[in-house]
């Protein structure tokens, strides 16, 4: 299978510090991938470095059939990048920021206006065309930088953390932006920090974590792995805590800062149930329950103690 | 080629777009230097000799000083667009990579003129009586664009060196510094040794006299060659340099 992003082996050093350390990375044409992982794993890095911003250390990348470092202006007219903070001209118009897009990439005059009318219309921004960009929301502003990134019809669209610093409703705008692209044939690679989003949009998800790949897979199969929900049950002593403990068996976690036990479910309502009935029969005074979706914290705990399990 | 032009014609538009709508920086960038020409006159003109009336001393003086102020607002400009994201999105075009920094010196030398216009027609309104020649006139632009441009690449180059605005911002100090000593508002000969040397020696006064010569009608003299290399090589200097940084830095 031909992949129009293909990593292997990329490190990255800065000074003596490894910030990426072997990463293999494969995504499909016309695909969604989302790059999951915290502050620091290397996210953004891996970004740079195939938008040719920064130089790899080591390793080899081929994005849209060009090498990164041996063909970084072929790379550069096949990809578009949206950074971090929305890369927005804020004294501009949303449409004079399109057009000066446009133009960049050297469209004539008549044609980069077309191109703006287009885009502003897709991303729902024709009402607020030519207002300056300092007075749009964040969603808007967002909405109009994945527009910008759109323009020259680029192959491969990378969003660095698109949603990170909005407000829930503009999150939603701009994933609906995201869902929208996946249809039209261009492959994004997206960065997040947030396993709901890399749920929501992307087709396949890679775990970074401390510059390694931790895992990879759909966000079903990484969801799985981690044993979907955990139901917490919170107890009045130290008695009933170790009668709770017995009654499942040794299955379950312990919290170390009081007296509750964790225990992995499938997130159902009868799994709950059952768990309850169990503690019910066993004469467990149970306190309170709260039920757990799994968050990335989970995921990372998860898949870094299997990572150290598999290394040692 | 046309590619290029097409780029750069783009990107100074934006900056001019910028100067033209950031309309309390562009009110400062006029007012300022004015109301540091009536200062001079009016303040401390009275106890100035320089041998001729004052305000035919300073005028020059005070539009290097306004140039010099005006171009270090290049790297605070050039630094929004570091921080902000705006250079790694450019640089991730098929655009070359000058472009974006021709259109903020372009733009900023354009903005100079038109604040520098406005100190001499106030210079004028309070008496200032230039006697220059027409190609007195046109020699007189020439330099000082050049001058801008010079002081603007430094500029830019500054700008992208450094982490955040207010750090961008520093270098006007040392750029409206420069003005001070030199012979813009009192002749070097009235200096101590060792500021007299600095003085001479620095790049400010061979533009300075320069500019004095021709608006007031006098022979250029030996000032013009040394003004004319340091603004070339700061020019050539800090487009190197920016140039350099701009493949480097990232926000």
């Amino acid at each position: 299978m031909a992949y129009t992003i293909a990593v292997e082996g990329l490190s990255k050093r800065y000074g003596a510090t490894p910030v990426l350390d072997g990463v293999d990375l494969h995504v499909a044409r016309g695909g969604v991938h989302a790059l999951l992982g915290p502050n620091g794993a290397g996210k953004s890095t891996t970004v740079k470095i195939l938008t040719t911003l920064v130089a790899p250390s080591g390793g080899r990348a081929v994005v849209a059939g060009h090498d990164v470092v041996a063909e970084p202006a072929a790379v550069r007219r096949a990809v578009s990048l949206t950074g971090q903070h929305a890369a927005v001209d804020e004294v501009l118009t949303g449409r004079e920021n399109l057009v000066m897009m446009a133009r960049l990439r050297h469209a004539s005059r008549s044609a980069a206006r077309a191109t703006a009318e287009q885009l502003l219309a897709r991303f729902d921004l024709v009402d607020a065309a030519d207002r300056v960009v300092g007075t749009y929301s964040g969603g808007m502003a967002r909405r109009l930088d994945i527009a910008l990134s759109l323009v020259g019809d680029p192959q491969v669209l990378f969003l660095d953390e698109p949603t990170t610093g909005l407000d829930p409703r503009s999150r939603r705008d701009v994933w609906t932006a995201v869902e929208e692209l996946a249809g039209s044939g261009v492959t994004v690679l997206l960065t997040t920090q947030y396993l709901e989003e890399a749920d929501q949009l992307a087709d396949r998800v890679t775990v970074l974590n401390e510059g390694r790949v931790a895992a990879e897979g759909t966000a079903d199969e990484l969801k799985s792995r981690i044993g979907g929900e955990t139901v917490q049950l919170i107890l009045p002593d130290l008695g009933a805590l170790t009668a709770a403990l017995i009654a499942v068996d040794g299955q379950g976690r312990l919290d170390e800062s009081g007296l509750s036990l964790h225990v992995t479910t499938d997130g159902s309502a009868g799994a709950v149930r059952d768990l309850l009935q169990l503690m019910a029969a066993r004469d467990v005074a149970v306190e309170r329950v709260a039920v757990h979706r799994p968050t990335l914290d989970d995921v990372f705990l998860a898949l870094t103690e299997t990572t150290q399990e598999v290394a040692a | 080629m046309t590619a290029v032009t097409t780029e750069v014609g783009t990107l100074i538009g934006r900056s001019v777009r910028h100067t033209v709508r950031s309309i309390d920086a562009t009110i400062v960038a006029i007012v300022l230097p004015v109301l540091i020409l009536l200062t001079f006159v009016y303040v401390f003109g009275g106890a100035m000799q320089t041998g001729t009336e004052y305000l035919t001393y300073v005028v020059p003086g005070i539009i290097v000083l306004c140039a010099a102020h005006g171009s270090a607002m290049t790297a605070t400009s050039v630094n929004h667009d570091l921080t902000t994201g705006m250079i790694d999105r450019i640089r991730s075009l098929p655009v070359v990579g000058a472009s974006l920094l021709v259109g903020h010196v372009v733009a900023s030398v354009l903005r100079n003129l038109v604040s520098t216009a406005v100190v001499v027609a106030v210079a004028v309104l309070i008496g200032f009586r230039p006697v220059a020649t027409p190609v007195g006139w046109v020699l007189a632009a020439a330099l000082l664009a050049l001058f801008m441009a010079a002081f603007s690449a430094v500029s830019a180059a500054w700008g992208l060196l450094v982490r955040g605005p207010e750090a961008a911002g520093a270098i006007s100090f040392v750029l409206l510094f420069l003005p001070y000593v030199s012979s813009a508002f009192v002749p070097p000969e009235t200096m101590p040794a060792v500021l007299r040397g600095f003085a001479e020696g620095q790049p400010t006064t061979p533009v300075v006299e320069t500019l004095r010569a021709l608006l007031l009608g006098q022979p250029v003299g030996g000032a013009a060659v040394p003004a004319v290399l340091w603004c070339t090589g700061l020019l050539v200097a800090g487009i190197a340099a920016s140039g350099w940084l701009f493949r480097r830095r990232t926000s």
